[in-house]
């Protein structure tokens, strides 16, 4: 289902949780599924005892993709035009990621009419880890 | 210039490893009946083209020792700066593409700027731009990416 120019309003919101408590197993299937097999991301001994952090933690494009469920969920299936961000902080196994967009742009332009959002993913303690825009298509 | 597949078993379990259960990215038969009118990628799928790049680092190379831990806890000495990791990433979609298709794709450097990081160290980044174009030599996605080298411990995920 796409938006629809007649339905949005600037300032909506929408929200989702994209994942609760993110297993160390979801990190090794993203790193299976990418071919991004960087050991901080699933190797424990190597993230802890070489490396010298707390543990393992996701990839920031693992991040971006959870977040662009909820992205997808919102403008449709094949609408979006753009999508992009910047990674904040780390996010580290047993996380809960809670994604949401807000419409700041909408282009009623007679061929293309499309909607601008921000979108932000922030963790349990509501600290964003991911922030950026989507632009996608809407109906009319 | 990298060719990259797209195969739907590919699609099916990088949308599973992001947590997305929309049929659109595995069951044909509702991606043929919806508007789409057949399976389509993930938004951030084309990242997957590492598999297909033969110098891609960030996996084990056969007979080459790796960075990751066996009896040791790292496999090869520890680099003298940090490895670079993902700061920024931004796609550009002109069309969306299905399984079956081969995209090929090339890269070129972007700018590359230094800032102190918060912590201490210098933090050094690096643009890369990648065009995927279709069959035909059209661009369909194009992917920057920004990413991150820092001259201490890595502070950016």
């Amino acid at each position: 289902m796409a938006l629809r120019l007649s339905t949005l309003a600037l300032g909506q919101t929408f929200e989702e949780v994209v994942v609760e408590n993110l297993t160390r197993t979801q990190m090794v299937q993203y790193a299976g599924a990418s071919g991004d097999f960087f050991p901080l991301h699933s190797d424990e001994v190597y993230a802890t005892r070489a490396a010298g952090y707390p543990t393992v933690f996701a990839h920031g494009m693992l991040i971006m993709g959870l977040t662009s469920r909820m992205v997808t969920d919102v403008v449709g299936d094949a609408r979006l035009t753009r999508f992009g961000g910047r990674f904040l902080t780390q996010v580290w196994p047993g996380d809960t990621l809670t994604s949401r967009a807000e419409v700041v742009e909408i282009v009623n332009s007679p061929d293309t009419p499309c909607v601008r959002l921000t979108v932000t993913t922030v963790n349990q303690d509501d600290v964003a880890v991911f922030a950026g825009e989507a632009t996608a298509l809407i109906d009319r | 210039m990298i060719e990259f597949p797209i195969e739907r078993g590919a699609i099916m379990m990088f949308a599973r490893s992001i947590n997305d259960p929309n049929p659109i990215y595995w069951d044909a038969a509702y991606a043929e009946s919806s508007a789409v009118g057949h399976i389509i990628a993930p938004p951030t799928f084309v990242v997957s083209i590492a598999k297909f790049d033969p110098s891609f680092p960030l996996r084990p190379t056969i007979g080459e020792p790796w960075v990751g831990s066996g009896r040791e806890p790292s496999g090869r000495p520890p680099q003298e700066s940090g490895s670079g990791l993902a700061a920024e990433q931004h796609f550009e979609y002109f069309r969306h593409f299905e399984p079956g298709e081969v995209l090929t794709a090339t890269s070129r450097t972007g700018e590359t700027w230094q800032r102190e990081g918060r912590r201490g160290g210098t933090l050094t980044f690096v643009e890369r731009i990648t065009d995927f174009r279709d069959a035909q030599g059209a661009v369909v996605v194009t992917a920057r990416s920004v990413s991150v080298r820092t001259s201490k411990r890595i502070e950016i995920g």
